[in-house]
């Protein structure tokens, strides 16, 4: 069901705080996506500071370093747009340091922050007994088999991050996928969240481009049914060679 | 008992082969230590040149530091000297610095692009000890070398975003930079007024050249490195809530050609392209000065230098006379400053050269950050071990290209004799090789 009239908004939300890794590419992937169907997009960059507004149709999480993260995180939770959004339709793309602030909470600088509670998740350095030493950083390529009633082909991506993630007992939601290779959460061999229209993830790329499946699934459910895009054929190209480069099939 | 591979090195070498570099004079004062040391640094780069494994620089002070941990300070300390670095600019800026401080005498410099500690050592291995040196440091290295050498001067160009996988927080090198000035009393920072993060690392040293060299790319200074609140920006610069501002410099770039320099203004041309290269020119004049070098002498030493390690040089791209301008962008504010320099030139075509081998980076996720839609209208050719990345990039940018198995290949499809070719660091590397045969 369509829920804007005409034009579907794109929040990019505090890109100076959560833009470290390419991830405001998902907006460019977005917007085009659409236009490339005759359909109008707006993309609305949400400076950091400033508040989120309620009215858009996508908002869009990025990764970014630790004390961005928080002030992020602050930022976003003066008021409680996002939620309302989403309670009306909107949808959300959270990808690393932003998948971690929708969730419960999270760590930054030995301590752990209140998230935006979109998703039941939480994250923290390690999910270990205390004795045993943190794991490493996540840092390398990724391959995520999404849920099978995504109905979406294999997720690529690159992952970057400290800390470890949990769906908690109880929670909604199901996982976006099962890591192929790489981290992703954690533990759990899983990687993501996708719980109503909140999606999060680990994977940058930026994942949208990667992924074009992924994007159309969000359009969709925003804009309701899409005309039929073809590629683009530089898409395809880019999967068949990370699939190749990842010797995954 | 320790072993030590680099003595063993040494010890296993024919007895003439040691004897024969031992015979080089080392000044008196280094211990036998260092001077066995610095026996095996010119043993080892020699063999590394010959085997063809490069310059030789790295293996040679790789193993000299092994025979002797302290000697980069006693060949290092004893003489005077400027180290430069920056996330972008540091090899040029040291060339141009190299090229002033030679209007006094003989100069070291680790001209090669070797710039951690190995690399620093090897050009301070040669004689004569006493030349003045003008080094290149990497980022996350400079602590680490200025201990050892105490500069007398520092030059701080900028901090932005670079090889993403490696984590290295942009405001931790800002903090390293800032508590390194604090235990550097008699060095003198020449530090950049237009990148917050390098202002304020600099306002912790004891005594600073403000020199306004310019900033392309603001994305990685949004945010206040002191109190971490937004940072507010209008023509005349940024300042922060908490009182943080760009410091006035005294050294400003006010023109394509043109400088205001101590309260004067001055012309400058150079060889090399683009606004960012007079900043960088800027910087290295303003260090120049610090040594005694006057600023016309240090400009007029600049203005032959036209290329920097490949960089701004055409060379002939494989057959039928195709040639190409060579580029380096090694990340998102790299590429903004080739965006301006290739603006500034007739608009020939474009060969994109993109690798995300280690040394480039893992994660080419960062050229979603770079501007592509200003390519428009020109001929774009795309190339390199990541070319499928680069075409999506440029396809959601709305740029039409086309890709190609190699350089030479781009170079031959397009509409030009001669083309500009951007590269990053890896793919620029391999590029230079191959038209050096």
């Amino acid at each position: 069901m369509s829920r804007g009239p005409s034009t579907t908004r794109i929040a990019l939300i505090y890109p100076e705080l959560l833009g470290t890794y390419g991830d405001g590419g998902n907006a460019i992937v977005l917007a085009r996506r659409l236009r490339w169907r005759g359909l109008r997009a707006e993309i609305v960059n949400v400076a950091a500071g400033s508040p989120v507004p309620e009215d858009c149709d996508i908002y869009l999480l990025g990764g970014g370093e630790d004390a961005p993260q928080v002030l992020a995180a602050d930022g976003i939770r003066q008021n409680r747009a996002i939620a309302r959004a989403v309670s009306g339709g909107a949808a959300v793309l959270a990808v690393c340091a932003g998948y971690q602030v929708i969730g419960e909470s999270f760590p930054s600088g030995g301590e752990i922050h209140p998230g935006l509670h979109l998703v039941g998740i939480e994250t923290r350095r390690s999910f270990a007994p205390p004795e045993t030493p943190p794991p490493g950083r996540a840092v390398g390529d990724i391959v995520v088999e999404p849920d099978p009633r995504l109905g979406l082909p294999t997720l690529y991506g690159y992952e970057n991050h400290a800390g470890r993630t949990r769906r908690l007992p109880g929670a909604g939601g199901v996982p976006l996928g099962t890591v192929q290779r790489g981290i992703g959460d954690g533990d759990g061999g899983t990687d993501g969240i996708i719980d109503g229209r909140v999606v999060g993830t680990y994977l940058h790329g930026p994942v949208l481009a990667q992924n074009p499946a992924l994007a159309d699934l969000l359009l969709s459910w925003v804009h309701g049914a899409l005309p039929p895009l073809d590629g683009p054929p530089e898409t395809v190209a880019l999967r068949e060679a990370r699939r190749r480069a990842l010797a995954v099939s | 008992m320790r072993t030590d591979p680099g003595v063993a090195f040494a010890a296993h070498c024919p007895r003439g082969t040691v004897e024969s570099a031992m015979t080089t004079s080392f000044p008196r004062r280094f211990t036998t230590r260092t001077q066995a040391a610095l026996a095996v640094e010119r043993l080892a780069a020699e063999a590394s040149r010959r085997l063809g494994r490069g310059s030789g620089e790295m293996i040679g002070g790789k193993l000299a530091l092994r025979v002797a941990p302290g000697m980069l300070a006693e060949v290092g300390s004893q003489r005077r000297s400027a180290c430069v670095s920056a996330t972008n600019g540091k090899t040029t800026t040291t060339r141009l610095l190299a090229r002033a401080l030679g209007t006094l005498g003989p100069v070291a410099s680790n001209s090669g692009g070797a710039n951690m500690a190995a690399g620093v050592l090897a050009a301070l291995s040669k004689p004569p000890f006493d030349a003045v040196a003008a080094l290149e440091v990497d980022e996350i290295w400079l602590p680490k070398v200025a201990r050892e050498i105490t500069p007398q001067v520092v030059l701080l160009l900028n901090i932005s975003r670079d090889q993403l996988d490696r984590s290295n927080e942009t405001r931790r090198i800002a903090a390293m930079w800032r508590e390194l000035g604090g235990e550097l009393p008699d060095t003198t920072v020449v530090a950049n007024v237009d990148d917050p993060l390098v202002a304020w690392a600099a306002a912790g040293w004891h005594r600073q050249v403000w020199v306004s060299a310019g900033q392309n790319w603001t994305a990685d200074a949004m945010v206040c490195p002191q109190c971490a609140r937004l940072l507010h920006r209008n023509d005349n610069g940024w300042w922060s809530e908490c009182g943080l501002a760009r410091p006035e410099p005294i050294v400003a770039v006010t023109g394509p050609r043109e400088l205001r320099w101590y309260g004067r203004t001055i012309e400058a041309h150079l060889d090399l392209p683009g606004r960012v290269n007079l900043g960088n020119a800027a910087m290295a004049a303003a260090a120049a000065r610090e040594f005694g070098v006057e600023v016309d002498a240090a400009l007029a030493a600049m203005t032959g230098l036209g290329d920097v390690q490949g960089r701004y040089q055409e060379v002939v791209l494989g057959e039928r006379g195709r040639r190409g301008r060579l580029l380096l962008a090694k990340n998102p504010a790299g590429w903004v400053e080739m965006m301006e320099l290739l603006a500034d030139a007739p608009p020939r075509p474009v060969v994109i050269d993109f690798n995300s081998q280690t040394a480039d980076g893992r994660d080419p996720s960062w050229i979603w950050d770079v501007p592509f839609e200003r390519l428009g209208g020109r001929q774009v050719l795309v190339t390199g071990e990541r070319k499928e990345d680069m075409s999506v990039r440029l396809a959601y940018a709305e740029v039409p290209h086309s890709v190609h198995a190699s350089a030479e290949d781009a170079a031959l499809a397009a509409n030009e004799k001669v083309v500009d070719v951007v590269a990053n660091y890896t793919a620029f590397r391999d590029l230079l090789v191959r038209c050096s045969r």
